[in-house]
C-alpha cells in the first residue's frame, strides 16, 4: 500500500513500516531550541541524568525571541544558553542571526529528516521536505539527549492547490483561507500534505510560508514533497548534498482531500482574536490600524520585501501608522540591503528591526497601546499575544500589510497595484 | 480519586491566554511567573484556585505555543487535572510531560465552581453538584506510562530510555 510523505519519513526513522494510528520511535536528526523555551530545555536536560547530547552538531539553541535583550532577566537566560553551549558543544546562534526557523530552513533541515523544535512553528521545516514538528522543553530535551523520540504517526489532509494565484494574491492568502475554512482546530494532530500545479510552481519562500502556519490548523506536520524547487534553493544555500527527492505515492492512503482553485482567492485577512476568524481585506476595509509588522518566520524574507517595497517604493506611510520591518534572517537583511529593498521600505517610512521575531510575540519592540489595532505578517492574532490584551491583531498577506501602511486601515493591495 | 472545584473557561483558551510574552521575561523565576497563570482568560483565577482545583476549558484547549510554561503554572497553581472537550496536540503533550492530566470529556455539562470528583483508573467525571456523570476520552498507553512516572522527566531519570 501507498505511503503519504509522513509515512514514508517516520517508516525510514523508525525502522518500521510506519501507517497512519501507529505509534513509533522515530530517529531525530536535529534538535533546536529558542531563547524563551531553551533555558527550561536546558534545566529539564539536566534533571534527567542523560550525560552527552547525543550528536552536538545537529543540536542548536537559537537566540531569536528576545534579541537584543530587552531586560537583564532575558539577558541571563541568554548567557545561560550560550554556557550550555560552550558545555555541551552544540550550535548557539546569536542574536542578530535571525528566527529560528528560517536559519533551519537555510542552514540544517534536510528532506527527509526529522526535526524537532521546542517552538510551535518548527512546521515551516515541512516547506523543504522535512518530518519537523513542535513540542514542549521535555520533549526536545529528551530527543536531544536520545537521538529519538515517540511519535503518533499522523494521518493525513491532502490539499491539492490548483490554478494560478491572481495579482495580488499569495501563498498567506491560500493558507488563511484554508484555516478559515477547517477551524483552528480543523486538522488537530493531523498531517498536511500540499500538492497540486499551483504547489509545483510555488517558490520555497511561498511553501515555507504556508507550511509555518499548519500548526494554527492545529496540524502536527505541514508538508511539500522535495523537488527540483527544492533542489535548487539548497543548492543556492550552498547545500546540494542535504538534497534528496521525497514525495508521496500515487496511492497514498488520505483522511481527506481538500481542492482549492488558487485563481478564485481574494486578498484574506484573519481577524482579532484567532487565525480562523477570516474575512476577504476588501470587506474590512475602512477599519483603522496603528501598526503595521512585515516580517516573523511567516513573512520575513526576502521575497515578502520585495512585494512590500513594489507597493510602498515612492510612497509615504499614512501619518497614523508605524511601518516595522523584521527580516526573519541576517542573510535576507543583508541581501535587501544590496539590493536597495531597505532603502525603499526606509524612505517609505518603515523602521527596521535587527533580524528575529520582532513584536510577533510581545517580549519586546513593538507593544501595542489599549485599543490600538496592528496588521501583521506573523501567524498569531491571539489576545493578548502582541503585549496587551487590550489590543486588535489583524493577519495578512506582506502585500495587504505595505497596502494597509499607506492607507492606514486594512486595505485590499489590488488598489494600490 | 481527585477531587476539587470547576474553573470554568470558554473555547479556544490559547498559551498566550495561559501565560502572554509580555512575562517571556519570568520563565526563569517560575514562582513569578505563575502569579500570572490564565491572567488573560480570568483575572481573578490565581485568587480562586485553591490545591486539587480543575480547569475546565472548552474547544481547543492549550492551542498556540510549544511553551511548556503553559501547563507548567497551571499545575504550579494547584491544579490538579485540566479537562476539556478538546485540547491542542503540543499542549497535551507538555502537560502530560509534566505529570498534568488531560482529560477529553463534555465539559458543557460542567459549571462554574461545580464540585468534581475524578477517577483516573475508572475514566470519569463525577460532578457532584449537578450529579452528572461524564466518561471521559482514553489517554494512549505510552502517555499514561509518562504519567504515572509523573512526568517524562522522572520517567527517564528512571527508565533511562523511552520504549512504546
Amino acid at each position: 500500500m501507498g505511503k503519504t510523505i509522513t509515512e514514508k519519513i517516520l517508516s525510514e526513522k523508525s525502522g518500521t513500516d510506519a501507517k497512519a494510528g501507529d505509534i513509533v520511535i522515530a530517529r531525530v536528526d536535529l534538535t533546536f531550541v529558542q531563547d524563551t523555551t531553551g533555558p527550561l530545555t536546558v534545566r529539564q536536560y539536566q534533571t534527567s541524568g542523560m550525560g552527552k547530547l547525543t550528536n552536538a552538531q545537529r543540536t542548536v539553541l537559537f537566540i531569536d525571541h528576545a534579541a537584543p535583550s530587552p531586560n537583564a532577566n532575558l539577558s541571563n537566560d541568554h548567557i545561560l544558553l550560550r554556557d550550555f553551549s560552550t558545555q555541551s558543544g552544540c550550535i548557539l546562534s546569536e542574536a542578530g542571526d535571525g528566527v529560528c526557523h528560517q536559519i533551519v530552513a537555510e542552514a540544517y533541515a534536510r528532506p527527509g529528516d526529522v526535526v524537532v523544535g521546542a517552538d510551535s512553528h518548527t512546521v515551516t521545516a515541512g516547506g523543504l521536505g522535512a518530518f519537523a514538528t513542535g513540542m514542549g522543553s521535555s520533549d526536545v530535551a529528551v530527543a536531544m539527549g536520545l537521538g529519538k523520540n515517540w511519535f503518533r504517526v499522523p494521518e493525513t489532509f491532502k490539499i491539492e492547490v490548483t490554478g494560478d494565484f491572481q495579482k495580488g494574491v499569495y501563498p498567506k492568502d491560500l493558507i488563511l483561507h484554508l484555516i478559515g475554512q477547517i477551524g483552528a482546530d480543523g486538522a488537530t494532530y493531523k498531517s498536511l500534505e500540499f500538492s497540486g500545479s499551483a504547489v509545483k510552481k510555488m517558490s520555497m519562500s511561498s511553501r515555507f510560508t504556508i507550511a509555518n502556519m499548519a500548526v494554527e490548523a492545529g496540524a502536527k506536520v505541514g508538508l511539500f514533497a522535495a523537488d527540483e524547487t527544492t533542489q535548487k534553493y539548497l543548492k543556492a544555500e550552498g547545500r546540494s548534498n542535504d538534497y534528496k527527492p521525497l514525495a508521496a505515492d500515487a496511492d497514498a492512503t488520505y483522511e481527506k482531500t481538500i481542492k482549492i482553485d488558487a485563481q478564485k482567492l481574494e486578498p484574506t485577512v484573519s481577524k482579532p482574536h484567532t487565525v480562523d476568524n477570516t474575512a476577504l481585506a476588501r470587506e474590512l476595509k475602512g477599519t483603522k490600524i496603528q501598526q503595521v509588522v512585515i516580517g516573523t518566520c511567516t513573512n520575513g524574507r526576502l521575497e515578502d520585501l520585495v512585494v512590500a517595497a513594489g507597493i510602498l517604493k515612492g510612497k509615504k506611510t499614512a501619518k497614523t501608522v508605524r511601518l516595522i520591518i523584521a527580516p526573519a534572517s541576517r542573510k535576507i537583511l543583508l541581501e535587501a540591503i544590496e539590493k536597495g529593498y531597505i532603502k525603499t521600505l526606509v524612505e517609505s517610512g518603515a523602521m527596521i528591526l535587527p533580524p528575529g521575531c520582532g513584536p510577533c510575540l510581545g517580549v519586546h519592540m513593538g507593544a501595542l497601546g489599549d485599543g490600538e489595532a496592528c496588521l501583521s505578517t506573523a501567524n498569531r492574532n491571539f489576545e493578548g499575544r502582541m503585549g496587551n490584551p487590550k489590543s486588535f491583531i489583524y493577519l495578512g498577506s506582506p502585500a495587504t500589510a505595505a497596502a494597509s501602511a499607506l492607507k492606514g486601515e486594512i486595505t485590499d493591495p489590488r488598489e494600490v497595484m | 480519586m481527585l477531587q476539587g472545584k470547576a474553573h470554568k473557561f470558554g473555547d479556544s483558551i490559547s498559551t498566550d491566554h495561559i501565560i502572554p510574552g509580555r512575562y517571556a521575561h519570568l520563565r526563569s523565576n517560575l514562582p513569578e511567573l505563575a502569579k500570572h497563570v490564565l491572567e488573560d482568560a480570568d483575572v481573578n483565577f490565581v485568587k480562586k484556585v485553591k490545591p486539587g482545583d480543575f480547569v475546565v476549558g472548552g474547544n481547543n484547549f492549550g492551542l498556540g505555543s510549544s511553551r511548556e510554561h503553559a501547563p507548567l503554572v497551571i499545575k504550579m497553581a494547584g491544579v490538579s487535572a485540566i479537562l476539556a472537550k478538546s485540547v491542542a496536540r503540543i499542549f497535551f503533550r507538555n502537560a502530560i510531560n509534566l505529570g498534568l492530566p488531560v482529560l477529553i470529556c463534555d465539559t458543557d455539562k460542567i459549571n462554574e465552581g461545580d464540585e468534581l470528583e475524578i477517577d483516573l483508573t475508572a475514566g470519569t467525571v463525577r460532578d457532584k453538584t449537578n450529579g452528572n456523570m461524564l466518561t471521559t476520552g482514553k489517554i494512549p498507553e505510552v502517555m499514561l506510562k509518562i504519567l504515572n512516572e509523573g512526568g517524562l522527566i522522572p520517567y527517564i531519570q528512571k527508565h533511562g530510555d523511552i520504549k512504546v
